[in-house]
């Protein structure tokens, strides 16, 4: 997705609007005229300042026709292919399913839907992408829970735990 | 010194050790052969795995496997026409018209003896100069340190885009996430609201998974080109000839590997940014320019010695000063200080052992790439032919459960994914994401260093042009910033001048 200039500008102009509120809060350094509130103020200053040329170019792009006819947003190409919107769908979704599920479900069943769901969506066939997905989540769960020894949680599976 | 080489010697041959090499070499051979991963997502993907072993073969994956994949790059630009990583592309059209013309095992086997040589040059330079100049960074005071940061932010900036710009917000997006949490000269938690996760800071190592692993996974789901064919030609000895390319372009060898050192060295630009450059240089200079692009291999010489010497550059300023030449060395920073190997002068004086085994590893990476690479460009077709359908997920779900290991908390799982997102759209936009993570990695040391010049001079800018060394520093930072300004005046007034004549 592209966005004009300007209003990215206008975007970092915001952002750097609140960062400049927020750090007026920061106590000082006692005795000292500097103290935290210093660095991210002047970044925030650098970033508004740059949001600002950044309206000009985006003004100007857009009144000279470049970039797609000087409109505002130009959505992706594959936002029109179904397939890769449900790709993309199905990317974000599986995301949030893991970081939601993984502690209820355990790593084991979390990690295998996950993986399905993606090759599935990626268009790998079926037997293949639940062949390769059991397979996987062994594969990582073992080289991680067992070698590295990262506890990954078990969920629902606790009770056969090995 | 001879006690500190022979300790070095015994680290770096010791079997564990010699085991991990060939382990990331293969690693590395296969993810700088898939289009669509790179380099640095190898050095981002081995992350969690190097954080479980001892310090030297954390580097020694982390050096072999970067190694091998610029090179292993090579193979589906001259198969596919598609770069195995960015720093093939600069020559990827060339590799693959030879290709076309039944050369590719020429374009092949000048790829691999070239990386080698070229990252061996680069090694040498590391070797000389590093200790050079961290003699030289013992006397640097908190003003020296200052600018030698805003020097390097800045040239992340200006050389790594042709959009200063976008490069300059890149970087304060990236020094702003620096500053979340305790860690700022007065330890005050800083944009934290209340969590407690985010005391510590954003973890550095889950946003970079996110930014170089994850936006390339989104970016190849939401990608529309179709598949490619696959070169068919049988690919015989790729070393026959090279000796005589070696006697005929000596200089373009040369000019390679130090123009790619530089180039490394340099904070911000990397290997990719090192081969445009020198294929260009090559062109220009060239006693045939107009065979470039026809499937000549000369450029594919020069720049193919660039890659992979501009990987052993950036462990320059990576090493002596912390400030990362590209950004897998940014990664590697990290790593260093998980470590406990903070880069710095002081690594060179207190702990020369550990420093001459990465020189060590540098030599042998390079070394055993000809006969592996020679066995990977062996079985080239049969890597190309892996179904990415398959392999993307897997290591989608790989990056979660090693940013997850770092810490063992779900929170650095949503800041990868957040950054991989966020790094995806940003780049679609133009934003080059390279200035974001050297403002990550530099922020902490660049507030550091002012605040505490700030407090030494009580406030004065004047003092940070007191110092000879720091003067320096300071006006070459400064002509940087008018660069630009300068250049865009002068044209203006010679277009005036033209137009008035």
């Amino acid at each position: 997705m592209r966005i004009n200039d300007a209003i990215w500008g206008a975007l970092f102009i915001i952002g750097a609007g609140l960062v400049l509120f927020h750090v007026q809060g920061f106590p000082k350094i006692p005795g000292q005229n500097v103290g935290p509130a210093l660095f991210p103020g002047l970044i925030a200053v650098g970033i508004a300042v740059c949001g600002l040329i950044l309206i000009v170019r985006g003004l100007r792009a857009r009144a000279a026709g470049e970039g797609a006819g000087g409109s505002w947003v130009v959505l992706p190409p594959w936002l029109r292919s179904a397939n890769h919107v449900a790709g993309f769908l199905v990317l974000v979704g599986v995301n949030l399913f893991y970081i939601f599920a993984v502690d209820k479900l355990g790593f084991l069943i979390t990690g295998f839907v996950y993986l399905v769901a993606l090759m599935w969506v990626l268009r790998v066939r079926p037997m293949v992408a639940i062949v390769v997905s059991i397979a996987m989540t062994l594969v990582i769960h073992y080289a991680f829970y067992k070698l590295l020894r990262v506890p990954l949680p078990w969920g629902l599976l606790t009770p056969i735990a090995w | 010194m001879s006690s500190a080489w022979a300790q070095a010697f015994s680290m770096v041959f010791e079997p564990y050790n010699i085991l991990v090499m060939l382990g990331a070499s293969l690693f590395g051979l296969f993810v700088g052969a898939v289009p669509g991963l790179t380099a640095t997502m190898a050095t981002a993907l081995l992350v969690p795995v190097t954080f479980f072993m001892a310090p030297i073969p954390a580097i020694a994956a982390i050096v072999t496997a970067t190694a091998m994949a610029i090179f292993s790059g090579d193979i589906p630009g001259c198969l596919l026409r598609m770069p195995g990583t960015p720093a093939s592309a600069a020559y990827t059209d060339e590799a693959y018209a030879m290709s076309r013309k039944g050369q590719a095992e020429v374009a092949l086997g000048a790829g691999l003896v070239f990386s080698a040589i070229g990252g061996l040059f680069g090694t040498a330079v590391l070797m000389v100069s590093a200790p050079t100049l961290a003699d030289f960074a013992l006397r640097f005071s908190s003003f020296e340190y200052f600018w030698l940061v805003l020097m390097g932010l800045t040239c992340a900036v200006f050389i790594s885009s042709d959009r200063p710009l976008k490069g300059l917000i890149s970087l304060f997006l990236g020094l702003m996430i620096a500053c979340v949490g305790l860690g700022n000269p007065a330890a005050f938690p800083r944009f934290t609201f209340g969590n407690t996760e985010l005391l510590g800071g954003i973890g550095m190592i889950p946003l970079m998974i996110g930014m170089f692993a994850v936006s390339e996974i989104i970016r190849f789901v939401v990608d529309m080109e179709p598949e490619l064919e696959v070169i068919d030609q049988p690919i015989g000895n790729v070393f026959k000839g090279m000796w005589q390319l070696t006697v005929k372009y000596p200089l373009q060898i040369l000019r390679g590997s130090t123009l790619g050192t530089l180039v490394g060295a340099l904070p911000g630009a990397g290997a990719d940014i090192a081969a445009w450059m020198s294929y260009a240089m090559s062109k220009r200079l060239s006693k045939e320019p107009e065979k470039f692009g026809t499937g000549h291999v000369e450029g594919i010489v020069e720049s193919g010695s660039a890659n992979n010497s501009a990987l052993a550059g950036a462990w320059i300023p990576a090493l002596v000063f912390g400030i990362p030449g590209d950004s897998i060395t940014a990664i590697v920073i990290g790593v260093l200080y998980m470590k406990n190997m903070n880069p710095g002068p002081q690594l060179f004086t207190n702990n020369p052992q550990n420093i001459y085994a990465v020189y060590l590893l540098f030599i042998i990476a390079n070394l055993i790439m000809i006969p592996l690479g020679w066995m990977c460009i062996k079985v080239a077709k049969r890597i190309l032919k892996v179904p990415r359908h398959v392999l993307m997920p897997i290591i989608l779900l790989f990056c979660i459960v090693g940013s997850f290991a770092i810490n063992n908390t779900g929170f650095d799982v949503a800041v990868m994914l957040i950054a991989g997102f966020v790094a995806y759209v940003l780049e679609e936009n133009e934003f080059p994401v390279a200035p974001a993570i050297l403002g990550v990695v530099l922020g902490a040391m660049l507030e550091e260093n002012f605040i505490t010049s700030m407090i030494k001079s009580d406030g004065s800018l004047a003092a940070f042009f007191s110092r000879p060394i720091a003067t320096t520093l300071g006006v070459m930072t400064v002509i940087v910033w008018f660069w630009p300004l300068a250049k865009k005046l002068l044209r203006r007034r010679d277009a005036h001048a033209g137009t008035s004549a």
